[in-house]
Protein backbone atom coordinates (compact mmCIF):
# COMPACT_ATOMS: atom_id res chain seq x y z
CA UNK A 1 0.00 0.00 0.00
CA UNK A 2 2.11 2.53 1.09
CA UNK A 3 5.43 0.86 1.53
CA UNK A 4 7.22 2.89 -0.48
CA UNK A 5 6.65 6.36 1.95
CA UNK A 6 8.94 4.33 4.04
CA UNK A 7 12.52 4.78 4.65
CA UNK A 8 14.08 2.03 2.73
CA UNK A 9 16.49 0.95 6.11
CA UNK A 10 14.01 -0.09 8.13
CA UNK A 11 11.88 -2.45 5.37
CA UNK A 12 13.43 -5.82 6.81
CA UNK A 13 12.31 -4.59 10.03
CA UNK A 14 9.20 -3.68 9.46
CA UNK A 15 8.22 -6.61 7.33
CA UNK A 16 9.34 -8.28 9.99
CA UNK A 17 6.97 -6.43 12.66
CA UNK A 18 4.12 -6.91 9.76
CA UNK A 19 4.10 -10.42 10.29
CA UNK A 20 4.32 -10.79 14.15
CA UNK A 21 0.97 -8.52 14.19
CA UNK A 22 -0.66 -10.85 11.57
CA UNK A 23 0.30 -13.97 13.60
CA UNK A 24 -1.12 -11.99 16.92
CA UNK A 25 -3.86 -11.02 15.31
CA UNK A 26 -4.74 -14.63 13.93
CA UNK A 27 -3.06 -16.28 16.80
CA UNK A 28 -6.54 -17.04 18.97
CA UNK A 29 -9.29 -17.31 16.54
CA UNK A 30 -6.55 -20.19 15.16
CA UNK A 31 -6.36 -21.64 18.44
CA UNK A 32 -9.83 -21.57 19.13
CA UNK A 33 -10.65 -23.71 16.06
CA UNK A 34 -8.05 -26.03 16.63
CA UNK A 35 -8.91 -26.96 19.98
CA UNK A 36 -12.93 -26.88 20.02
CA UNK A 37 -13.12 -27.87 15.77
CA UNK A 38 -10.54 -29.30 14.38
CA UNK A 39 -9.52 -31.78 17.82
CA UNK A 40 -13.29 -32.42 18.80
CA UNK A 41 -13.63 -33.80 15.35
CA UNK A 42 -10.50 -36.00 15.19
CA UNK A 43 -11.56 -37.30 18.30
CA UNK A 44 -14.85 -38.58 17.45
CA UNK A 45 -13.15 -39.91 14.23
CA UNK A 46 -10.90 -42.10 16.52
CA UNK A 47 -13.66 -42.92 18.72
CA UNK A 48 -15.44 -44.17 15.61
CA UNK A 49 -13.48 -47.04 14.86
CA UNK A 50 -12.73 -47.53 18.50
CA UNK A 51 -15.25 -50.40 21.03
CA UNK A 52 -17.32 -49.37 23.92
CA UNK A 53 -16.03 -50.08 27.17
CA UNK A 54 -18.07 -52.53 29.41
CA UNK A 55 -19.08 -49.72 31.50
CA UNK A 56 -19.77 -47.35 29.28
CA UNK A 57 -17.98 -44.85 27.32
CA UNK A 58 -14.71 -45.80 24.62
CA UNK A 59 -12.14 -47.91 24.56
CA UNK A 60 -9.21 -48.22 22.06
CA UNK A 61 -9.87 -50.56 19.24
CA UNK A 62 -9.82 -50.33 15.18
CA UNK A 63 -12.69 -51.54 13.57
CA UNK A 64 -14.99 -50.77 11.89
CA UNK A 65 -17.78 -52.62 13.54
CA UNK A 66 -19.55 -49.49 14.34
CA UNK A 67 -20.21 -48.24 11.09
CA UNK A 68 -21.25 -52.06 10.38
CA UNK A 69 -23.85 -51.66 13.19
CA UNK A 70 -25.22 -48.15 11.65
CA UNK A 71 -28.54 -50.11 10.88
CA UNK A 72 -29.47 -50.77 14.30
CA UNK A 73 -30.86 -47.15 14.02
CA UNK A 74 -31.79 -47.59 10.49
CA UNK A 75 -35.66 -45.99 11.66
CA UNK A 76 -33.62 -42.35 12.77
CA UNK A 77 -31.79 -42.27 9.86
CA UNK A 78 -34.83 -42.84 7.46
CA UNK A 79 -37.19 -40.58 9.51
CA UNK A 80 -34.14 -38.02 8.90
CA UNK A 81 -33.85 -38.76 5.42
CA UNK A 82 -37.71 -38.69 4.63
CA UNK A 83 -38.33 -35.49 6.80
CA UNK A 84 -35.29 -33.38 6.42
CA UNK A 85 -35.60 -32.98 2.48
CA UNK A 86 -39.35 -32.92 2.77
CA UNK A 87 -39.19 -30.46 5.22
CA UNK A 88 -36.70 -28.40 3.02
CA UNK A 89 -38.91 -29.08 0.14
CA UNK A 90 -41.38 -27.47 2.14
CA UNK A 91 -39.79 -24.37 2.97
CA UNK A 92 -39.19 -23.81 -0.33
CA UNK A 93 -42.60 -23.37 -1.37
CA UNK A 94 -43.65 -21.16 1.20
CA UNK A 95 -40.32 -19.27 1.00
CA UNK A 96 -39.83 -18.21 -2.81
CA UNK A 97 -43.18 -16.18 -2.88
CA UNK A 98 -42.17 -14.62 0.42
CA UNK A 99 -38.54 -13.75 -0.93
CA UNK A 100 -39.62 -12.86 -4.88
CA UNK A 101 -42.38 -10.21 -3.51
CA UNK A 102 -39.47 -8.37 -0.82
CA UNK A 103 -37.10 -8.84 -3.62
CA UNK A 104 -39.15 -7.49 -6.06
CA UNK A 105 -42.53 -6.38 -5.87
CA UNK A 106 -42.30 -5.00 -2.31
CA UNK A 107 -42.68 -0.70 -2.09
CA UNK A 108 -39.56 0.43 -0.91
CA UNK A 109 -39.84 1.62 2.03
CA UNK A 110 -41.65 -1.42 3.43
CA UNK A 111 -38.83 -3.41 2.37
CA UNK A 112 -36.51 -2.93 5.24
CA UNK A 113 -39.17 -3.44 7.88
CA UNK A 114 -39.88 -6.89 6.25
CA UNK A 115 -37.15 -8.22 5.98
CA UNK A 116 -36.13 -7.47 9.86
CA UNK A 117 -39.45 -9.18 10.21
CA UNK A 118 -37.77 -12.07 8.28
CA UNK A 119 -34.60 -11.98 10.41
CA UNK A 120 -36.33 -11.30 13.97
CA UNK A 121 -37.23 -14.99 13.99
CA UNK A 122 -34.22 -16.40 12.42
CA UNK A 123 -32.34 -15.10 15.60
CA UNK A 124 -35.30 -15.94 18.07
CA UNK A 125 -34.55 -18.70 20.01
CA UNK A 126 -35.97 -22.33 18.30
CA UNK A 127 -36.77 -23.77 21.83
CA UNK A 128 -39.54 -21.00 22.79
CA UNK A 129 -41.10 -21.10 18.88
CA UNK A 130 -41.09 -24.48 18.93
CA UNK A 131 -42.60 -24.66 22.20
CA UNK A 132 -45.56 -22.54 20.91
CA UNK A 133 -46.28 -24.80 18.34
CA UNK A 134 -46.68 -27.41 20.87
CA UNK A 135 -49.34 -25.39 22.91
CA UNK A 136 -51.31 -24.49 19.92
CA UNK A 137 -50.81 -28.62 18.81
CA UNK A 138 -51.36 -29.66 22.37
CA UNK A 139 -54.57 -31.11 23.66
CA UNK A 140 -55.74 -28.11 24.96
CA UNK A 141 -55.25 -25.80 21.92
CA UNK A 142 -56.37 -26.70 18.71
CA UNK A 143 -58.07 -29.69 19.17
CA UNK A 144 -59.81 -27.87 22.30
CA UNK A 145 -61.22 -25.71 19.77
CA UNK A 146 -61.87 -28.53 17.16
CA UNK A 147 -63.97 -29.97 20.10
CA UNK A 148 -66.33 -27.22 20.36
CA UNK A 149 -67.26 -27.46 17.26
CA UNK A 150 -67.81 -31.55 17.47
CA UNK A 151 -64.62 -32.84 16.18
CA UNK A 152 -63.72 -34.85 18.71
CA UNK A 153 -60.40 -37.04 19.53
CA UNK A 154 -58.46 -35.23 16.65
CA UNK A 155 -54.42 -36.07 17.46
CA UNK A 156 -52.37 -33.28 15.97
CA UNK A 157 -49.22 -33.31 18.15
CA UNK A 158 -47.01 -36.33 17.92
CA UNK A 159 -46.82 -36.89 14.40
CA UNK A 160 -45.36 -36.61 11.13
CA UNK A 161 -47.23 -33.99 10.26
CA UNK A 162 -46.51 -31.76 13.47
CA UNK A 163 -42.64 -32.49 12.86
CA UNK A 164 -42.95 -31.00 8.96
CA UNK A 165 -44.98 -27.98 10.34
CA UNK A 166 -42.72 -27.53 13.13
CA UNK A 167 -39.58 -27.65 11.03
CA UNK A 168 -40.95 -25.53 7.91
CA UNK A 169 -41.82 -22.89 11.11
CA UNK A 170 -38.49 -23.34 12.39
CA UNK A 171 -36.60 -23.03 9.29
CA UNK A 172 -38.49 -20.40 6.81
CA UNK A 173 -36.26 -17.40 7.49
CA UNK A 174 -33.06 -19.02 6.68
CA UNK A 175 -34.35 -20.10 3.27
CA UNK A 176 -36.24 -17.04 2.55
CA UNK A 177 -33.17 -15.23 3.40
CA UNK A 178 -30.52 -16.45 1.00
CA UNK A 179 -33.21 -16.70 -2.12
CA UNK A 180 -34.12 -13.09 -1.30
CA UNK A 181 -30.39 -12.26 -1.85
CA UNK A 182 -30.04 -13.76 -4.80
CA UNK A 183 -33.44 -12.23 -6.22
CA UNK A 184 -32.07 -8.34 -5.33
CA UNK A 185 -29.29 -8.92 -7.04
CA UNK A 186 -30.82 -10.07 -10.25
CA UNK A 187 -30.55 -7.61 -12.93
CA UNK A 188 -34.08 -6.32 -13.76
CA UNK A 189 -33.39 -5.29 -17.20
CA UNK A 190 -33.05 -8.87 -17.69
CA UNK A 191 -36.62 -9.32 -17.14
CA UNK A 192 -37.64 -6.08 -19.27
CA UNK A 193 -35.67 -7.66 -22.60
CA UNK A 194 -37.30 -10.40 -22.26
CA UNK A 195 -40.87 -9.33 -22.17
CA UNK A 196 -39.75 -7.02 -25.14
CA UNK A 197 -38.57 -10.08 -26.79
CA UNK A 198 -42.28 -11.31 -26.77
CA UNK A 199 -41.87 -13.59 -23.82
CA UNK A 200 -44.86 -14.42 -21.94
CA UNK A 201 -44.38 -13.79 -18.04
CA UNK A 202 -44.72 -17.03 -17.41
CA UNK A 203 -42.11 -18.21 -19.40
CA UNK A 204 -39.96 -15.01 -18.18
CA UNK A 205 -40.48 -15.84 -14.63
CA UNK A 206 -39.00 -19.66 -15.20
CA UNK A 207 -36.54 -18.51 -18.36
CA UNK A 208 -34.78 -16.12 -16.07
CA UNK A 209 -35.82 -14.97 -12.46
CA UNK A 210 -35.99 -18.93 -11.49
CA UNK A 211 -33.12 -19.63 -12.95
CA UNK A 212 -30.78 -16.98 -11.88
CA UNK A 213 -32.29 -17.27 -8.77
CA UNK A 214 -31.58 -20.87 -8.38
CA UNK A 215 -28.01 -20.42 -6.57
CA UNK A 216 -29.86 -18.82 -3.46
CA UNK A 217 -32.13 -21.26 -3.86
CA UNK A 218 -29.55 -23.81 -3.73
CA UNK A 219 -27.56 -22.40 -0.69
CA UNK A 220 -30.92 -22.52 1.25
CA UNK A 221 -31.98 -25.88 0.62
CA UNK A 222 -28.42 -26.82 1.22
CA UNK A 223 -28.40 -24.90 4.46
CA UNK A 224 -31.60 -26.13 6.12
CA UNK A 225 -31.33 -29.39 5.07
CA UNK A 226 -27.72 -29.98 6.64
CA UNK A 227 -29.40 -28.32 10.05
CA UNK A 228 -32.11 -30.47 9.72
CA UNK A 229 -30.14 -33.52 9.44
CA UNK A 230 -28.62 -32.62 13.16
CA UNK A 231 -32.30 -31.71 14.49
CA UNK A 232 -33.31 -32.47 17.98
CA UNK A 233 -35.80 -30.47 19.37
CA UNK A 234 -38.47 -30.56 16.90
CA UNK A 235 -38.67 -34.06 16.42
CA UNK A 236 -37.99 -34.22 20.58
CA UNK A 237 -41.22 -31.36 21.30
CA UNK A 238 -43.71 -32.10 18.43
CA UNK A 239 -43.10 -35.62 17.58
CA UNK A 240 -42.63 -37.35 21.15
CA UNK A 241 -41.49 -40.55 21.24
CA UNK A 242 -42.54 -41.36 17.85
CA UNK A 243 -40.71 -38.98 15.46
CA UNK A 244 -37.43 -39.48 16.04
CA UNK A 245 -34.11 -38.31 14.08
CA UNK A 246 -30.73 -38.79 13.77
CA UNK A 247 -29.81 -36.10 16.69
CA UNK A 248 -32.38 -37.96 18.79
CA UNK A 249 -30.46 -40.97 18.49
CA UNK A 250 -27.46 -39.65 19.36
CA UNK A 251 -28.88 -37.53 22.21
CA UNK A 252 -30.07 -41.03 23.25
CA UNK A 253 -26.26 -42.80 22.69
CA UNK A 254 -24.34 -39.99 24.49
CA UNK A 255 -26.60 -38.87 27.22
CA UNK A 256 -28.13 -41.91 27.71
CA UNK A 257 -26.67 -45.48 27.01
CA UNK A 258 -23.71 -43.77 26.74
CA UNK A 259 -22.21 -45.68 23.56
CA UNK A 260 -19.94 -43.33 22.66
CA UNK A 261 -17.89 -45.34 19.79
CA UNK A 262 -21.33 -45.80 17.99
CA UNK A 263 -22.90 -42.19 18.61
CA UNK A 264 -19.08 -41.24 16.77
CA UNK A 265 -19.48 -43.15 14.35
CA UNK A 266 -23.17 -42.16 13.41
CA UNK A 267 -21.88 -38.28 13.94
CA UNK A 268 -19.19 -38.97 11.37
CA UNK A 269 -21.74 -40.40 9.20
CA UNK A 270 -23.85 -37.15 9.63
CA UNK A 271 -21.09 -35.00 8.60
CA UNK A 272 -20.31 -36.66 5.58
CA UNK A 273 -23.77 -36.47 3.87
CA UNK A 274 -23.90 -32.88 4.92
CA UNK A 275 -20.44 -32.53 3.02
CA UNK A 276 -22.47 -34.98 0.08
CA UNK A 277 -25.20 -32.53 0.22
CA UNK A 278 -23.26 -29.16 0.07
CA UNK A 279 -20.88 -30.47 -2.50
CA UNK A 280 -23.71 -31.41 -5.02
CA UNK A 281 -25.67 -28.19 -3.99
CA UNK A 282 -22.71 -26.36 -4.95
CA UNK A 283 -22.15 -27.76 -8.22
CA UNK A 284 -25.66 -26.92 -9.34
CA UNK A 285 -25.13 -23.21 -8.13
CA UNK A 286 -21.95 -23.19 -10.02
CA UNK A 287 -22.56 -24.66 -13.28
CA UNK A 288 -25.75 -21.98 -13.11
CA UNK A 289 -23.99 -18.99 -12.20
CA UNK A 290 -21.33 -17.84 -10.01
CA UNK A 291 -21.37 -19.09 -6.28
CA UNK A 292 -23.04 -16.90 -3.97
CA UNK A 293 -22.66 -15.85 -0.07
CA UNK A 294 -25.45 -16.42 2.47
CA UNK A 295 -25.79 -13.47 4.32
CA UNK A 296 -27.24 -14.44 7.91
CA UNK A 297 -28.52 -10.44 8.48
CA UNK B 1 -49.36 -12.96 -4.51
CA UNK B 2 -49.69 -10.43 -1.35
CA UNK B 3 -52.19 -12.41 0.58
CA UNK B 4 -49.55 -15.54 0.47
CA UNK B 5 -46.68 -13.30 1.78
CA UNK B 6 -49.24 -11.62 4.56
CA UNK B 7 -50.41 -15.44 5.46
CA UNK B 8 -46.73 -16.31 5.74
CA UNK B 9 -45.85 -13.58 8.08
CA UNK B 10 -48.81 -14.12 9.91
CA UNK B 11 -47.30 -17.80 10.19
CA UNK B 12 -44.43 -16.67 11.22
CA UNK B 13 -45.57 -14.41 14.34
CA UNK B 14 -49.16 -15.95 15.03
CA UNK B 15 -47.79 -19.05 17.54
CA UNK B 16 -45.37 -16.21 19.11
CA UNK B 17 -48.33 -13.56 19.55
CA UNK B 18 -49.75 -16.30 21.38
CA UNK B 19 -47.76 -17.47 23.74
CA UNK B 20 -46.98 -13.98 24.12
CA UNK B 21 -50.95 -13.07 25.04
CA UNK B 22 -51.37 -16.46 27.28
CA UNK B 23 -48.44 -15.38 29.37
CA UNK B 24 -50.77 -12.68 30.85
CA UNK B 25 -53.54 -15.20 31.32
CA UNK B 26 -55.03 -14.90 34.64
CA UNK B 27 -56.27 -18.65 34.48
CA UNK B 28 -54.39 -21.53 34.73
CA UNK B 29 -55.80 -23.35 31.15
CA UNK B 30 -54.49 -23.07 28.00
CA UNK B 31 -57.64 -22.79 26.46
CA UNK B 32 -59.54 -19.78 27.69
CA UNK B 33 -58.49 -16.27 28.13
CA UNK B 34 -60.05 -15.81 31.70
CA UNK B 35 -58.44 -12.02 32.56
CA UNK B 36 -55.56 -10.12 32.15
CA UNK B 37 -52.92 -11.12 34.91
CA UNK B 38 -49.17 -10.78 35.17
CA UNK B 39 -49.17 -13.47 38.01
CA UNK B 40 -46.64 -16.42 36.05
CA UNK B 41 -44.27 -13.33 35.52
CA UNK B 42 -44.25 -12.95 39.41
CA UNK B 43 -44.05 -17.10 39.82
CA UNK B 44 -41.56 -17.41 37.43
CA UNK B 45 -39.13 -14.63 38.56
CA UNK B 46 -39.68 -16.10 42.41
CA UNK B 47 -38.69 -19.38 41.03
CA UNK B 48 -35.01 -19.90 42.43
CA UNK B 49 -33.73 -22.37 40.04
CA UNK B 50 -35.02 -20.29 37.54
CA UNK B 51 -33.40 -17.17 38.20
CA UNK B 52 -30.49 -19.49 38.66
CA UNK B 53 -31.10 -20.87 35.13
CA UNK B 54 -31.08 -16.79 33.94
CA UNK B 55 -27.95 -15.71 35.81
CA UNK B 56 -25.95 -18.51 34.19
CA UNK B 57 -27.38 -17.86 30.75
CA UNK B 58 -26.50 -14.15 31.16
CA UNK B 59 -22.80 -14.63 32.23
CA UNK B 60 -22.20 -17.33 29.47
CA UNK B 61 -23.57 -14.94 26.88
CA UNK B 62 -21.84 -12.08 27.97
CA UNK B 63 -18.35 -13.88 28.76
CA UNK B 64 -18.69 -15.81 25.12
CA UNK B 65 -19.52 -12.69 23.05
CA UNK B 66 -17.18 -10.91 24.33
CA UNK B 67 -14.47 -12.83 23.92
CA UNK B 68 -16.13 -13.68 20.32
CA UNK B 69 -16.18 -9.95 19.34
CA UNK B 70 -12.24 -10.03 20.24
CA UNK B 71 -10.94 -12.76 18.94
CA UNK B 72 -13.24 -12.51 15.91
CA UNK B 73 -12.22 -8.80 15.16
CA UNK B 74 -8.80 -9.66 15.06
CA UNK B 75 -9.32 -12.62 13.06
CA UNK B 76 -10.97 -10.28 10.49
CA UNK B 77 -8.11 -8.01 10.40
CA UNK B 78 -5.52 -10.41 10.27
CA UNK B 79 -7.16 -12.25 7.10
CA UNK B 80 -6.68 -8.80 5.25
CA UNK B 81 -3.07 -9.26 5.66
CA UNK B 82 -2.72 -12.72 4.77
CA UNK B 83 -1.89 -14.54 1.15
CA UNK B 84 -4.90 -16.20 -0.38
CA UNK B 85 -3.71 -19.77 0.87
CA UNK B 86 -4.10 -18.93 4.59
CA UNK B 87 -7.75 -17.03 3.95
CA UNK B 88 -9.10 -19.86 2.04
CA UNK B 89 -8.14 -22.32 5.15
CA UNK B 90 -9.73 -20.25 7.61
CA UNK B 91 -13.08 -19.09 5.58
CA UNK B 92 -12.77 -23.28 5.58
CA UNK B 93 -12.89 -24.03 8.86
CA UNK B 94 -15.03 -20.65 10.04
CA UNK B 95 -17.60 -21.91 7.33
CA UNK B 96 -17.49 -25.30 9.29
CA UNK B 97 -17.78 -23.72 12.59
CA UNK B 98 -20.98 -22.11 11.25
CA UNK B 99 -22.36 -24.80 9.09
CA UNK B 100 -21.94 -28.09 11.03
CA UNK B 101 -25.27 -28.87 13.13
CA UNK B 102 -25.34 -28.25 17.27
CA UNK B 103 -25.79 -31.38 18.09
CA UNK B 104 -22.43 -32.36 16.07
CA UNK B 105 -20.60 -29.22 17.73
CA UNK B 106 -21.89 -30.59 21.45
CA UNK B 107 -20.76 -34.35 21.19
CA UNK B 108 -17.37 -33.80 19.46
CA UNK B 109 -16.45 -31.14 22.40
CA UNK B 110 -17.60 -33.22 24.86
CA UNK B 111 -15.82 -36.30 23.79
CA UNK B 112 -12.62 -33.84 22.81
CA UNK B 113 -12.91 -32.82 26.53
CA UNK B 114 -14.24 -35.47 28.37
CA UNK B 115 -10.49 -37.14 26.95
CA UNK B 116 -8.54 -34.13 27.46
CA UNK B 117 -9.63 -33.43 31.28
CA UNK B 118 -8.82 -37.35 31.90
CA UNK B 119 -5.28 -36.85 31.00
CA UNK B 120 -4.73 -33.17 32.27
CA UNK B 121 -6.18 -34.03 35.41
CA UNK B 122 -3.76 -36.51 36.99
CA UNK B 123 -1.30 -34.36 35.29
CA UNK B 124 -2.09 -31.22 37.45
CA UNK B 125 -2.48 -33.19 40.33
CA UNK B 126 1.28 -34.55 40.20
CA UNK B 127 2.13 -30.65 40.17
CA UNK B 128 -0.14 -29.42 42.95
CA UNK B 129 1.71 -28.56 46.19
CA UNK B 130 -1.25 -29.27 48.07
CA UNK B 131 -3.96 -32.21 48.51
CA UNK B 132 -6.46 -30.14 47.02
CA UNK B 133 -5.69 -29.98 43.41
CA UNK B 134 -8.16 -28.12 40.93
CA UNK B 135 -9.98 -30.32 38.80
CA UNK B 136 -11.38 -29.64 35.08
CA UNK B 137 -14.93 -30.58 34.81
CA UNK B 138 -17.48 -29.37 32.39
CA UNK B 139 -19.22 -26.49 33.22
CA UNK B 140 -19.30 -22.61 32.30
CA UNK B 141 -15.86 -22.67 30.87
CA UNK B 142 -16.79 -26.04 28.39
CA UNK B 143 -20.36 -24.06 27.37
CA UNK B 144 -18.25 -20.62 26.88
CA UNK B 145 -15.97 -22.17 24.43
CA UNK B 146 -18.18 -24.38 22.50
CA UNK B 147 -20.90 -20.91 21.91
CA UNK B 148 -17.55 -19.29 21.32
CA UNK B 149 -16.89 -20.90 18.61
CA UNK B 150 -20.07 -20.42 16.30
CA UNK B 151 -20.02 -16.35 17.81
CA UNK B 152 -16.00 -15.79 16.85
CA UNK B 153 -16.80 -17.34 13.32
CA UNK B 154 -20.56 -15.34 12.84
CA UNK B 155 -18.23 -11.95 14.01
CA UNK B 156 -15.03 -12.80 11.78
CA UNK B 157 -17.34 -13.08 8.82
CA UNK B 158 -19.49 -9.79 10.21
CA UNK B 159 -16.56 -7.54 10.27
CA UNK B 160 -14.52 -9.08 7.26
CA UNK B 161 -17.91 -8.02 5.14
CA UNK B 162 -17.45 -4.35 6.70
CA UNK B 163 -13.56 -4.39 6.07
CA UNK B 164 -14.16 -5.67 2.39
CA UNK B 165 -16.06 -2.60 1.89
CA UNK B 166 -13.77 -0.02 3.64
CA UNK B 167 -12.84 2.88 1.86
CA UNK B 168 -9.43 2.48 1.30
CA UNK B 169 -8.39 5.83 -0.17
CA UNK B 170 -8.99 7.27 3.67
CA UNK B 171 -6.18 4.44 5.24
CA UNK B 172 -3.78 5.42 2.34
CA UNK B 173 -4.19 9.18 2.87
CA UNK B 174 -3.74 8.69 6.42
CA UNK B 175 -0.45 6.85 6.31
CA UNK B 176 0.79 9.44 3.06
CA UNK B 177 0.16 12.08 6.32
CA UNK B 178 2.52 10.18 8.20
CA UNK B 179 -0.09 9.02 10.60
CA UNK B 180 1.57 5.28 12.50
CA UNK B 181 0.01 2.64 11.67
CA UNK B 182 -2.10 2.47 14.62
CA UNK B 183 -3.19 5.81 14.16
CA UNK B 184 -4.52 4.98 11.00
CA UNK B 185 -6.26 2.06 12.89
CA UNK B 186 -7.61 4.23 15.47
CA UNK B 187 -8.80 6.74 13.75
CA UNK B 188 -9.77 5.59 10.90
CA UNK B 189 -10.51 1.76 10.29
CA UNK B 190 -11.93 1.53 13.68
CA UNK B 191 -14.37 3.69 13.86
CA UNK B 192 -15.87 2.30 10.20
CA UNK B 193 -15.84 -1.19 11.39
CA UNK B 194 -16.92 -0.86 14.83
CA UNK B 195 -20.75 -1.01 13.99
CA UNK B 196 -20.19 -4.60 12.50
CA UNK B 197 -18.41 -5.49 16.11
CA UNK B 198 -21.42 -4.51 18.31
CA UNK B 199 -23.62 -6.22 15.78
CA UNK B 200 -21.37 -9.23 15.85
CA UNK B 201 -21.86 -9.47 19.12
CA UNK B 202 -25.22 -8.60 20.04
CA UNK B 203 -25.44 -11.28 17.25
CA UNK B 204 -22.94 -13.73 19.16
CA UNK B 205 -24.77 -12.98 22.88
CA UNK B 206 -28.79 -13.91 20.95
CA UNK B 207 -26.86 -16.97 19.69
CA UNK B 208 -25.51 -17.87 23.21
CA UNK B 209 -28.36 -17.16 25.00
CA UNK B 210 -30.73 -18.78 22.69
CA UNK B 211 -29.29 -22.17 22.36
CA UNK B 212 -29.92 -25.15 23.79
CA UNK B 213 -27.92 -27.94 22.03
CA UNK B 214 -24.98 -27.31 22.55
CA UNK B 215 -24.73 -26.46 26.29
CA UNK B 216 -27.16 -29.60 26.61
CA UNK B 217 -23.94 -31.96 25.76
CA UNK B 218 -21.18 -29.53 27.31
CA UNK B 219 -23.14 -27.80 30.04
CA UNK B 220 -22.13 -30.71 33.10
CA UNK B 221 -23.73 -30.17 35.91
CA UNK B 222 -24.48 -26.73 35.15
CA UNK B 223 -27.61 -25.37 33.67
CA UNK B 224 -28.91 -22.88 31.37
CA UNK B 225 -32.15 -21.03 31.00
CA UNK B 226 -32.68 -23.31 27.61
CA UNK B 227 -32.01 -25.90 29.29
CA UNK B 228 -34.12 -25.64 32.47
CA UNK B 229 -37.00 -25.05 30.22
CA UNK B 230 -36.58 -27.79 27.89
CA UNK B 231 -36.51 -29.70 30.83
CA UNK B 232 -39.73 -28.07 32.68
CA UNK B 233 -41.24 -28.31 29.24
CA UNK B 234 -41.02 -31.99 28.94
CA UNK B 235 -42.79 -32.16 32.63
CA UNK B 236 -45.75 -30.33 31.23
CA UNK B 237 -46.72 -27.12 29.39
CA UNK B 238 -47.70 -24.58 31.99
CA UNK B 239 -48.86 -20.83 31.93
CA UNK B 240 -44.97 -20.14 33.93
CA UNK B 241 -43.26 -21.04 30.55
CA UNK B 242 -45.08 -18.52 28.50
CA UNK B 243 -43.77 -15.80 31.34
CA UNK B 244 -40.35 -17.08 30.31
CA UNK B 245 -40.94 -17.53 26.60
CA UNK B 246 -42.25 -14.15 26.62
CA UNK B 247 -39.00 -12.45 28.06
CA UNK B 248 -36.72 -14.37 26.30
CA UNK B 249 -38.37 -13.94 23.23
CA UNK B 250 -39.00 -10.02 23.91
CA UNK B 251 -34.68 -9.65 24.82
CA UNK B 252 -34.21 -11.64 21.39
CA UNK B 253 -36.28 -9.49 19.04
CA UNK B 254 -34.60 -6.32 21.13
CA UNK B 255 -31.17 -7.46 20.38
CA UNK B 256 -31.51 -8.33 16.88
CA UNK B 257 -33.04 -4.78 16.26
CA UNK B 258 -30.27 -3.23 17.78
CA UNK B 259 -27.87 -5.22 15.60
CA UNK B 260 -29.78 -4.10 12.50
CA UNK B 261 -29.77 -0.60 13.88
CA UNK B 262 -26.08 -1.14 14.35
CA UNK B 263 -25.38 -3.00 11.08
CA UNK B 264 -27.78 -0.35 9.00
CA UNK B 265 -25.64 2.21 10.34
CA UNK B 266 -22.97 4.37 8.02
CA UNK B 267 -20.18 5.70 9.45
CA UNK B 268 -20.51 7.91 12.40
CA UNK B 269 -19.90 11.40 11.79
CA UNK B 270 -16.10 12.45 13.29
Amino acid sequence: MSAGSQPALSMRGSLFRKNFITALLLAPAALWLVVFLVLPFVAIAIFSVGERAPEGGYQAALTFAQYANLPARATAFWNTMVLAPAGALACLLVAYPVAYYLALRAPDRWRLILLALIVIPFWTSLLMRTYAWMYILGGRGIPALLAYVGIEDLRLINTPGAVLLGIVYGYLPLMILPIYVSLERLDRRLLEASADLGATPLSTFLGVTLRLSLPGVMTGFSLVMILLLGEYLIPTLLGGGKVFFIGNALVDLFLQSRNWPFGSAIAITLVLVSVVVLTVANRISTRLSGARRVDLI
Amino acid sequence: MRAFVFAAFAFLYLPIALVVLFSFNAGHHASEFTGFSVQWYGKALSNPFLVEALKNSLFIATTSALLAAFCGTAAALGLQRVGARTRALFDALLGAAIVVPGVVIGISTLVALVQLFAVLNPFLASLWPTDQPPRLSLGYGSIIAAHGLFSMALVTMIVGTRLGSLDRNLVEASSDLYATPLTTFRSIVLPQIMPAVIAGFLLAFTFSFDDFIIAFFVAGAQTTLPIYVFASIRRGVTPEINAIATIVLCASVLLVLLAQWQLGRRKPSS
